[in-house]
This record gives C-alpha cells, structure tokens and sequence, in this order.
C-alpha cells in the first residue's frame, strides 16, 4: 500500500529523518514508534507532503507521489490527522465534518458516513451545530479522526492520536483504532505512547534522533526490554 | 427632519461603502495575512473598464454594472496570480511591499495609456437621481448604495456559510494547512477569496463612478485607506468586523461633519482618527476582533 524509501527530510542544516525505510501493506496497522524530536512528526509531513523532503521516494498503491501535491495526495487515498487534532474551531461539528468529505461528489453517501460517526461519537451529534473549538480534547479527537475518514480514504495516518488527552479516553480512541483496523482500513499510527500502539499493531518501527533503530514485530520489541526502554520508556 | 433623514442616509451609504471594500481586503487578510493596498486599483481597473467600454460605445447602464463587477474580480484574480502567489510563502513585509508595487505600477499604466487627468464617465449617471419619499427628497444613489451592499454581505454569509469552498475560506484563515489535508485545492480557496475581494470591489466601483461622473487615476486609494481603517476598528480579519467598521466609520464622519461648526470642518479626518485613536485603547484588537488564540495546537 505505502512504501518509503530512503526519506530524508532537513530544516535548514538539521536533519530530521534520515534515510529511512518503511512499508504500509494493505489491512495493515503499523506503529511508529519513538520519543520526543525522532522525526515522527516529519515523516507524516513528508507522507501528507506539508513538508518537502530533501530526498527520497514515496509510493502509494504503486503510484509515486514524492512530488504530488499535498491536495491530490488527499485525493489519491491518503489522509492524515494531524498531531494536536488541527479540528477547525471556528466552523461548528457539522461543517468540520463536511469539510472532510470536500473532495466527494456523492452527497448521499457523505450523508449517511455523518450519521454514521454522529450514532457511534453521540457527543458529536449533541453539539453537532456548536464551534469545534468548545469541545474537550478527547471530543476533538475523535472529531478529528471522523473528519479524516469522511474522505473514505485507503490510508489513514494518525499523528500522535493520545497526546493530551487522560488515558481514559486514550482507550477509547485506541479502541476505535482497533475497529477501523478490523472493518479493514489501512494504518500508520504514529505515537510516543506505546503500550496503546502496541494493542492492535501488526507491525512496529521505532526510531530516534531520525534514524531506524527497530523494524518487526511488537512481541519481540516488548521481549528486548533494553530497546523497549531506551527509546520508549514505561 | 428632511436634514436629519439626509445626514442619516448619508452615513448609511458612506458606511456601506466602505463595508463593501473593508470587507474586500478582510476576506483576504484573513486567510492570508495579507494587506492588500492594491485593493484600491482592482477598483481603478473596474472603473477603467467602464470607461472605455463607454467610449468604445457601450451604452447599457446594466451592462455596464456587469463589466464593472466582472473586471474587478478578473483583475483581482490577476494581481494574485502573477505578484501575489510567488511571494505566498515570503514574510508578511514582502506581500505588503509586493502590493504597494502593483497599486503603483497599475495606477502609473492608467496615466501612461489613458490620462492622469480625471475622465468622465456618464454612462451611470442615471443611477443618480433624487426620489420623492412623500415630503422627502432622497438620493437614489444612496438608497441603491445601502439595499445592494446589504444583500451583497447577506449573499456573502450565505456562501461562507453554505458553500464547502465557503467552509475553506472559513477554515483556511485558521489552519491553511489543515484545510489542504482535506484535499481542498489552496490555490483554489486564494484564487475564490480574491475574486470576492474583487466583486466587493466592483460593486464599490459602480457607486463611486456613479456618484463622481468620472474616472481618475488614484479613485481607489483614499478609498482603501479608508477601508484598511475600518479594518482595524472592527478587528483585522474579522469580516463583521470589517463590516461594522466600515458603517462606524461613515457614522463618524458624518457624525462629524454635522456637528462641527462650518469653519472647523477641516478637522473631520484629524478628529475621526482621534476617536479612533481612543477606541483602540480601550480595545485594541478591535471591535470584533479575537486575541490570537492558540487553542491547543502546539502543546
């Protein structure tokens, strides 16, 4: 579904991913794993392409999309939310959600994936006329995640989906996390939280300081109890 | 009671119109921080335009109202194509300068290929007229003024508010980035807020050639400072901000101009901006206008 090759992405002198390599397959979850300032958050800009890598090949479905624009990557399938939810606060419930679904032409079907999120976030469907902004952060989370799916995308990246909010409501998104997995979405979950990431994870990359340092499955990461704690932690 | 229902309409009108171009350069500013100075010569290019259709031979007031708007929101398009999008990314200061640039070169072409000296323009002058309310006399001009600028703003919170590409131009002057991971097209969302900027412009331009009876030059500068003025009492960026700035401004003035004495009339302007001034001490993000609110993106 998605695969990575060689990204490399800098700010100015400091490199932020270094050459590194990743693969998405279809009905997959991958955890992306690692601490503060590893270069998570810049690879997902590189993904989404908000950030323009200084090199390296990006592939989805076969498609290179290293040097398609961030609107028509959307358009081809991916989609992402972004770390600190980024939910319009200004517009209501509703209009966040049509937002998501900008790019569809069948009104019907956008109609019915509303209802949809509004029955299962019943929260969502009670402030449904209200500012986005007025909504707590787990609120906004999950209207955030509703909002990336309205585009029924074939990829979901999901940037740091616990940071800020008690754990709690952590469980409660990684839950749906798990049920988007199972009704078969595809996904990179990135997070510094690991032991959620680590529920429904097919697969793990850790890395840190924007390079890879750990590429398979979760079992043997939570057996290496030294790498599990050095770029981890509890 | 006929001078106090004149003044009123006065203000009305005077306050409508700079609504309308406020509301122009705020629809801008607001997703893209940018101050576009050379708002003022989208008015000069849909003016122009009136006038050589005119005297190309075109007679038709309503064409002409049409050729008006047209032109405004093709050059405003324009402007953003070709000075404003490679700066998009530049520093604030550098769209800033870069419309400073066009106003000056626009307003040069129009004195270097048509005249610096003021043209007259009569095909609208019809809209002109005095009408008898009953033992009232009113200017058709101003009553047209007030009625279209008001179903204008209405057709703009209807689209914002209705319209998906509206829903961008909202989000986009929050979280441009966001609204991009929604695969909506960025240039799109500039392009169609530009093009409001430039049919708000229009319409100002048709009262303004209608009232004048010619065309000069500068016919838009004075105008957008005095628009980028209302911008600031209502709060920069804010659209009902700008739209309540621009009818406090032309209460003011007029306000002024009647209350002042016939030989202290030359101090209108410097005391509109000390009221201004006192206002914005007391709430110095305007009228409307919000604190920067960081919310909670960056934790």
């Amino acid at each position: 579904m998605l695969s990575v090759d060689n990204l490399v992405v800098r700010y100015g002198a400091v490199s932020a991913v270094r050459d590194l390599n990743l693969k998405v397959g279809r009905g997959e979850l991958v955890a992306l794993l690692g601490p503060n300032g590893a270069g998570k958050s810049s690879t997902i800009n590189a993904l989404t392409g908000l950030v323009t890598p200084a090199s390296g090949r990006i592939v989805l479905d076969g498609q290179d999309i290293s040097r398609v624009r961030t609107e028509d990557r959307i358009r081809a399938g991916l989609t992402s939310t972004p770390e600190g939810r980024h939910i319009f606060a200004n517009l209501t419930v509703g209009e966040n959600l049509r937002l998501g679904a900008a790019t569809r032409r069948d009104p019907k079907g956008v109609r019915g994936d509303i209802d949809r999120f509004l029955a299962l976030f019943p929260v969502l469907s009670e402030r449904y006329g209200q500012a986005a902004g007025t909504l707590s952060g787990g609120e906004q989370q999950m209207l955030a995640i509703s909002r990336s799916l309205m585009s029924r995308p074939k990829l979901l990246l999901l940037d740091e989906p616990s940071l800020g909010l008690a754990p709690k409501i952590v469980e409660r998104i990684f839950d749906f996390i798990g049920e988007l997995k199972r009704e078969g979405l595809t996904l990179l979950v990135v997070e510094q939280n690991a032991r959620q990431a680590l529920r429904f994870a097919d697969r793990v990359y850790v890395v840190s300081t924007g390079t890879l340092r750990y590429e398979g499955p979760p079992a043997e990461l939570a057996d290496e109890h030294g790498l599990f704690n050095l770029y981890i932690g509890g | 009671m006929d001078y106090a229902l004149q003044q009123l309409l006065n203000a009305l009108a005077f306050g409508a119109e700079y609504s309308l171009v406020a509301l122009g350069l705020a629809v801008v500013f607001s997703i893209m921080g940018l101050v576009n100075f050379a708002h003022g010569e989208i008015i000069g290019v849909s003016a122009y335009s009136v006038f050589l259709a005119a005297a190309l031979g075109l007679t038709s007031p309503f064409v002409a109202v049409l050729l008006a708007v047209a032109a405004a929101a093709l050059a405003a398009i324009a402007f953003e194509r070709v000075a404003f999008r490679p700066v998009r990314y530049a520093p604030t200061t550098t769209g800033l300068l870069t419309a400073f640039g066009v106003s000056i070169v626009v307003q040069n072409l129009f004195m270097l290929l048509i005249s610096p000296k003021p043209q007259s323009v009569s095909i609208l002058n019809g809209l002109n007229q005095m009408w008898f309310v009953g033992p009232f006399a009113v200017s058709s001009l101003q009553v047209m003024e007030l009625i279209v600028s008001g179903l204008t703003i209405l057709a703009l919170v209807l689209f914002l508010n209705r319209s998906t590409l509206g829903l961008a131009i909202r989000a986009a002057s929050r979280d441009f980035a966001t609204v991009r991971l929604m695969g909506i097209r960025a240039n799109r969302v500039i392009a169609t807020a530009f093009a409001i900027s430039g049919a708000l412009a229009g319409i100002a331009a048709v009262f303004i050639i209608a009232r004048r009876g010619s065309v000069s030059p500068d016919l838009g500068f004075s105008l957008v400072l005095k628009a980028f003025v209302a911008c600031v009492i209502g709060g920069f960026g804010s659209l009902a901000g700008a739209a309540a700035g621009g009818m406090l401004l032309g209460f003011i003035e007029v306000g002024l101009l009647v209350a002042l004495p016939q030989e202290y009339g030359g101090f209108k302007d410097a005391l509109t901006y000390v009221i201004i001034v006192a206002l914005l001490v007391y709430r110095p993000e305007g009228l409307l206008g919000q604190r920067v609110e960081l919310g909670d993106k960056e934790i």
